[in-house]
């Protein structure tokens, strides 16, 4: 519509604002947002659209875009939804920021999430807890739940999150709209408050594969800021998916029987059923295949991601930027203090772990095991892939669950992430698209894992689905 | 593999350098009882001459040109700053 002159980006943006002012206050997914400069980025938008002349501009020209709020946009907040950077301005842009800014999207606000990303649910943030759109009793997942409720709620086009452990897709699935981890190294991480480094991905959510291919396009690629960025040509993914719609390739789909077992919540085991059957339906094989190591994922990834963790959050000690103790005495009170009060408690036992997993004494038992763990999870996908081309289960073991039901066990909230954690350890991509409702209306998302760096075979699988339903055009009712 | 109760979180708080209260070292240590409880699952993994895996995609020798840029401008650098003086950060004495 923009391509058309039908809408221009001012009146695109202002509307979007429109929307938010309308229905954030029920949601919560923004932390901030400034209107006034989201107006100038969107003049500034028509301007380069009316000297580049009709089909002159990109797909993302004078689209707003949300932020999570751990995605550096120089001279926007950069909270990570904590006290410890509450009054944080980004000196600079993130490298998927200046990506989108020179493809011309308009940065849009900054979305919630769980402190430094740690958590399902966007319980833990120190600001405020984001709302599910289709049930504002429940949660929106996380960690990325700001990201996901602002696209389900009609107040982002599009919107980036960050993805260790399931923080995109998880939440995707939860509010019923698409959104995809890339492999490991395809999207650079500078600029992202790092969180897991080895196991961190930024991916976007859209309300379709082919928006969500579209956002892809503009931030993946190599960064020299970025030395586990891989060196990779990025191909055009929209004409790679239009091209294998076109070929009629029938895919080789994997259900691994360890992701249908206990746990699973019946209606979300049914409506994913039923999506292998539309893949059936399209003539493509399914097979049952093994992951044998699946039920280790959890423990290795809390061993891996905290041991990570407590090395990267060592930097917020009060002296250079963040929160400082107003009580400190000397150096080390400033470290002290300055952490017990600036960091909430789920930040504060995952560096209690990651430390006691990397101390003295329990390195080899824990973080060594957890390391080889690691490699048979990572085998465990890649001998399946030798027979299928990509493997299918569900997002979430269960629909959105209801605030305040798993804040006090930690354990019981990990365990939500049965289903996504093993494709960051392995380092592969994975896409959540939805795939129906329960009977009293709570989103239900369909996984798709993919093989490395294979996204564009990814999403075309994920699209075929997707061009056989219609769940995308349900709207929460705020 | 150790057991839950051998978490001392007095000597892992100080490691971590985080003050923790009396009330937080007690929620604390029973929900990572629990969590490592769980995590010692892992025991039953036949990691017999098994690698470790660091990164999905190990890249090495990353090697870049040693190529000045223009960086952080010194306002730009301070404006974080919880304390400042001059063009410096300030803190508490270190040494009297």
């Amino acid at each position: 519509m923009l391509g058309r002159g039908e809408v221009s980006s001012v009146e695109l943006m202002a509307a979007v604002i429109a929307r938010t002012k309308e229905v954030d206050a029920r949601v919560r997914a923004f932390n901030s947002f400034d209107e006034a400069g989201a107006l100038a980025q969107a003049r500034a938008s028509d301007e380069r659209r009316a000297k580049a002349g009709p089909g002159g501009c990109g797909p993302l020209e004078g689209i707003p875009v949300g932020f999570k709020d751990v995605i550096s946009v120089a001279g926007q907040p950069l909270t990570a939804s904590s006290r410890m950077l509450a009054n944080f301005v980004s000196p600079y842009d993130a490298t998927v920021t200046a990506k989108l800014k020179a493809a011309g999207a308009i940065c849009w606000g900054r979305l919630n999430l769980d402190e430094f990303a740690m958590g399902s649910s966007t319980e833990n943030s120190a600001f405020q807890t984001t709302c599910n759109p289709w049930d504002l009793a429940r949660v929106p997942g996380g960690s990325s739940g700001g990201s996901a409720a602002a696209v389900a709620a009609g107040e982002a086009v599009v919107s980036l999150g960050s993805d260790t452990g399931g923080s995109i897709r998880q939440p995707a699935a939860l509010c019923s709209v698409v959104g995809m981890k890339p492999s490991y190294g395809r999207v650079s991480r500078y600029g992202l408050i790092a969180f897991a480094s080895s196991l961190d991905q930024i991916g976007p959510f859209a309300r379709t594969t082919q928006d969500a291919a579209t956002v892809l396009a503009a931030i993946a690629g190599h960064d020299p800021r970025d030395s586990t960025s891989v060196r990779l040509d990025v191909p055009d993914y929209n004409r790679g998916i239009a091209e294998l719609a076109r070929s009629g390739r029938k895919w080789r789909l994997g259900i691994p029987r360890e992701y249908f077992g206990e746990g699973l919540d019946p209606e979300v085991g049914a409506a994913v059923q039923a999506a292998i059957d539309e893949y059936r339906a399209l003539g493509c094989e399914v097979r049952e295949v093994s992951l044998p190591h699946t039920k280790y994922a959890v423990g290795a990834y809390y061993i891996i991601a905290t041991a990570e963790c407590s090395s990267n959050l060592a930097r917020y000690d009060g002296v250079r930027y963040g929160h400082r103790s107003r009580d400190a005495r000397d150096a080390l009170d400033i470290y002290f203090k300055s952490r017990a009060e600036g960091f909430g408690a789920e930040v504060k036992r995952r560096i209690i772990l990651g430390t006691y997993v990397l101390s003295s004494g329990y390195y080899d038992a824990y973080y060594l095991r957890a390391q080889k763990v690691r490699t048979l999870i990572r085998r465990d996908f890649l001998e399946a892939y030798r027979d299928v081309d990509a493997i299918v289960t569900p997002t979430s073991p269960t629909p959105a669950f209801l605030r305040g039901d798993k804040t006090s066990n930690p354990l019981a909230m990990y365990l939500n992430d049965i289903y996504t954690i093993g494709v960051n350890l392995a380092g592969l991509p994975g896409i959540s698209i939805p795939c129906g409702f329960t009977r009293s209306g709570l989103p239900i998302g369909l996984q798709v894992i993919g093989q490395p760096f294979k996204e564009t075979e990814l999403l075309a699988i994920a699209g075929a689905y997707e061009g056989r339903t219609d769940w995308r055009s349900r709207r929460p009712d705020l | 593999m150790p057991k839950p109760a051998d978490l001392d979180l007095d000597h892992v708080a100080n490691l971590a350098r985080i003050s923790l209260t009396d009330e937080e070292k007690a929620r604390f240590g029973a929900q990572l009882g629990d969590v490592l409880g769980y995590i010692a699952l892992l025991n039953e993994a036949d990691v017999e001459g098994v690698e470790p895996t660091a990164h999905a995609f190990p890249v090495v020798n990353v090697w870049a040109q040693d190529v000045p840029e223009p960086g952080l401008s010194v306002e730009d650098a301070l404006r974080n700053a919880p304390q400042r003086r001059d063009n410096m950060f300030a803190v508490p004495k270190v040494v009297d």
